[in-house]
């Protein structure tokens, strides 16, 4: 059955590995994936533990319906405590990887405990072995899978390792699989790299069998050609998430040179149509109609032969954010970000943040181990500093620490370093303006794993839809008018608790609500649970499961790292700095500071939360949450 | 036939999963009739499946007769009930399209669906296509004319 998908805890320090069933309950309260996740790290992981420490765990959750035929049913998260944010770490991806762990028997990996060598973990049919690793040690992602499949001899095992920056422990260091997907953010694979875990490789030949086969089968027709109807599917189809970079960047919707600007000179270079000449197809994660991973291969020059998949408007934006003017030198650093295993948005914030420290001549070349980090350098820097990253040498030392360790080692030189490197909680902005959507600043503001987009964006903010079809997708008065704030609180929590859902199912955001409001969301995600699973939940049950998996996920904030309102905030610069460029809607647009913190107010009082954004006692009861271990500690 | 365009498929490997619940009431794609094999650094990715071959080699070999070919359809059928599962078939295939249920411990082949396979259904691209034997070269034969035609500047491209 796809519900007898086992949890397993690993632990490295004691070489003890024991299996445990999925409850009925645990279902009803998380129902898979990044909330049964959620309720596993918030368990396992020792309160106020160092990130880096045995203490930590590493949890890796596939959605309840991952691997089976639900559209895109690819996902899987990898979480445990943030050596970014100190909070909570949780970052997902596609591929073929989690159908994989599925298949093998199992949806939870917890990963406890350090090992004093290096190790991986071979998971195959319903077993777990710790195999030495000392051979992959030094290896990069692209390499590891291959050496791992040579020597277990079976070509099909998907492998999820680090890289070099993992192994070293930068702090946005990520998890990869193949050659595109990345769990990217919030540095799970400095956490593995803590633990001297190299990779996860798995193999399964297992069922998973359907409730209902031949419905769900109907089902699943009916819903990919009601996704493949969609305008939002053909374009990314052939473009990727790329398809909107043309728009936002014509519109004044990218931020570039860390946010000073939202204009680029140079930016024809950039375009989906410059991207052409290096794309070579169009592939899909498992299950995936509308596939929207390019794979590119550069053909000439210094980096003639190399081959990729991806990449992503995400990374268009971040590589792209800083002065590059050609596609070459965002393919390079997305490679070479890959192969070291860095999560490219997180890292480009931060080098953004440093070089406008440069400019401002608040550091030197004494600090930047003699580079000449000015802006007109950005092609020759990104493959630089990527590799001092990766091995912490140079300034990569310093960009290795992430936000908050640059902000700590380099304030010495002037009080203001806070102001320019732009973060939420330690983890770097994207390079797109959420300063004149307060729905888009509120989402990155209170977002549980720091400045993220996948955590609660509500992309519709943008459709100017009318406002009865927003009444009714959310359940009250919320503005057309993306520049307003009315309503914006509930929109925003609409969206956060609904993306929750989507990660415990296991499907991808990009097939949902996110894009469309004729993608799948409520109705669909219960009747093809019903017919898959057999589990019956209603829409409302579903939207209790996400806003249950968000608390707890704010508690082990504040249980960890002390988050409140006050870390509840947007980089000071989208407040004080009004957009200069841009379509008349969009230019001169910034956030004020007392509309913000009214809507604030009403965010956690939708949620039930006190004024301080924690929640109260009445709401832990509602969510059976007070069945979870206290989150309020004696400091 | 199942016709395959190799250039098409993207490796998203739904074939396989509906191909398992089709035939297994589960999804499971070691259990699929149709296998995709992927080169991901070169990207590559090629459907494999029963070509249903005019003197099929795995007809030949089994001894107890229990593969013989439909007429109507050109489907090379299994019948599970004289199989003894002695795999010759599996051994004979010169295309790997002869595979072994380890879960029900008997030999699976595609066999169309019963006239509408399901990989067909939801491959979104195309990339496999079931045709009429008759018709099939046919539209390989269209390509090329476009093809020419494009070339001599009477048309874009557009099939």
């Amino acid at each position: 059955m796809t519900l007898k998908s086992k949890i397993a805890i690993i632990d490295l320090t004691k070489n003890e590995i024991r299996t445990e069933p999925i409850s009925e309950k645990m279902r009803r309260l998380y129902l898979g994936g990044r909330g049964i996740g959620a309720h596993l790290i918030y368990n396992h992981v020792e309160p106020r533990t160092d990130p880096l420490g045995p203490g930590n765990v590493l949890v890796i959750s596939a959605g309840i319906l991952t691997g089976t035929m639900a559209p895109a049913a690819s996902r899987v998260h990898f979480g445990g405590k943030s050596p970014v944010t100190n909070g909570f770490g949780s970052s997902n991806m596609g591929g073929y990887f989690g159908p994989e762990l599925k298949f093998a028997g199992f949806e939870h990996l917890v990963i406890k405990g350090a090992s004093p060598k290096p190790v991986y973990l071979w998971v195959h049919d319903g077993e777990i072995e710790i195999r030495d690793a000392s051979h992959l040690w030094g290896k990069d992602t692209f390499e590891t899978p291959q050496i791992i499949r040579d020597e277990l001899e079976d070509e099909e095992i998907k492998v999820a390792c680090i890289g070099l920056a993992g192994e070293n422990q930068v702090r946005l260091a990520n998890f990869r699989t193949g050659p595109k997907d990345s769990a990217g953010r919030t540095g799970t694979g400095c956490i593995a790299g803590s633990k001297k875990l190299k990779a996860i490789a798995v193999r399964g030949h297992q069922d998973l069998k359907l409730a209902h086969p031949k419905e769900a089968l109907q089902y699943a027709k009916k819903v990919v050609d009601q996704i493949m109807s969609t305008k939002v599917a053909k374009a990314m189809s052939v473009d990727g998430t790329s398809f909107i970079w043309n728009v936002t960047n014509t519109s004044g919707l990218l931020e570039f040179y860390n946010g000073q600007v939202n204009k680029l000179e140079n930016w024809r270079g950039l375009t989906i149509e410059a991207f052409e000449k290096y794309k070579t197809g169009m592939a899909g994660c498992f299950n995936c109609t509308v596939h929207c991973r390019h794979q590119f291969r550069i053909n000439d020059g210094a980096w003639a032969g190399t081959f990729g998949e991806g990449p992503e408007y995400n990374t268009q934006t971040a590589l792209g954010s800083f002065g590059a003017d050609n596609w070459e030198t965002l393919l390079v650093g997305w490679h070479l970000a890959n192969k070291y295993g860095i999560d490219t948005t997180g890292w480009s914030n931060d080098v953004r943040g440093v070089m406008e420290l440069y400019q401002r001549g608040i550091i030197d070349k004494e600090v930047t181990g003699g580079l000449d980090l000015s802006w007109d350098n950005a092609n020759q820097l990104i493959p630089i500093l990527l590799e001092q990253t990766a091995k912490k040498e140079g300034l990569g030392a310093i960009l290795a620490e992430g936000s908050l360790g640059i902000i700590r080692e380099l304030s010495k030189y002037s009080k203001d370093v806070e102001y320019y490197i732009l973060h939420v909680k330690g983890l770097g902005k994207l390079g797109n303006v959420d300063r004149v959507q307060p729905s888009f600043a509120l989402g990155i503001a209170t977002s549980t794993r720091g400045a993220d987009h996948l955590r609660s964006r509500p992309a519709l903010d943008h459709y100017h839809l009318p406002e009865d079809v927003l009444k009714k997708l959310y359940g009250g008065y919320v503005s057309s008018d993306f520049r307003s704030y009315e309503g914006k609180a509930r929109m925003v929590r609409w969206h956060e608790l609904t993306y929750a859902v989507v990660d415990c199912i296991g499907t991808c955001k990009f097939q949902t609500v996110f894009f469309s409001p004729n993608l799948p969301a409520y109705k669909e995600w219960v009747n093809y649970l019903k017919y898959i699973t057999g589990l019956e939940f209603t829409e409302e049950e579903l939207f209790n499961i996400g806003e249950r998996v968000y608390t707890l996920e704010r508690m082990f904030n504040y249980r960890e790292a002390g988050y409140t309102r006050k870390d509840d905030r947007i980089p000071e610069r989208c407040i004080r700095e009004p957009l200069k460029y841009g379509l008349p809607a969009i230019k001169g647009g910034h956030i004020d500071r007392k509309k913000f913190n009214k809507m604030l107010d009403e965010y956690y009082e939708l949620h039930g939360w006190d004024k301080e954004g924690l929640p109260l006692p009445e709401t832990l009861k509602r969510l059976e949450l007070d069945e979870e271990p206290p989150y309020k500690l004696e400091r | 036939m199942i016709l395959v365009d190799y250039t098409k498929c993207t490796g998203c490997r739904l074939c396989e999963t509906v191909c398992s619940v089709m035939n297994t009431g589960a999804c499971n794609p070691e259990r699929s009739r149709i296998k995709i094999i992927r080169w991901e650094w070169e990207g590559l990715q090629i459907p494999t499946l029963c070509l249903q071959c005019d003197e099929p080699a795995c007809v030949t070999v089994c001894p107890v007769k229990a593969l013989s070919r439909n007429s109507g359809s050109g489907c090379v059928k299994l019948n599970l009930s004289l199989c003894i599962g002695c795999k010759l078939c599996m051994q004979a295939c010169p295309f790997g399209a002869m595979s072994y249920d380890f879960i029900k411990k008997e030999m699976i082949k595609c066999e169309f669906c019963d006239g509408d396979p399901a990989c067909v259904k939801f491959c979104e691209t195309q990339a496999l296509q079931f045709v009429d034997v008759s018709n099939a070269s046919l539209r390989k034969k269209r390509s090329l004319g476009a093809q020419v035609l494009m070339a001599i500047g009477k048309s874009e491209g557009a099939l």
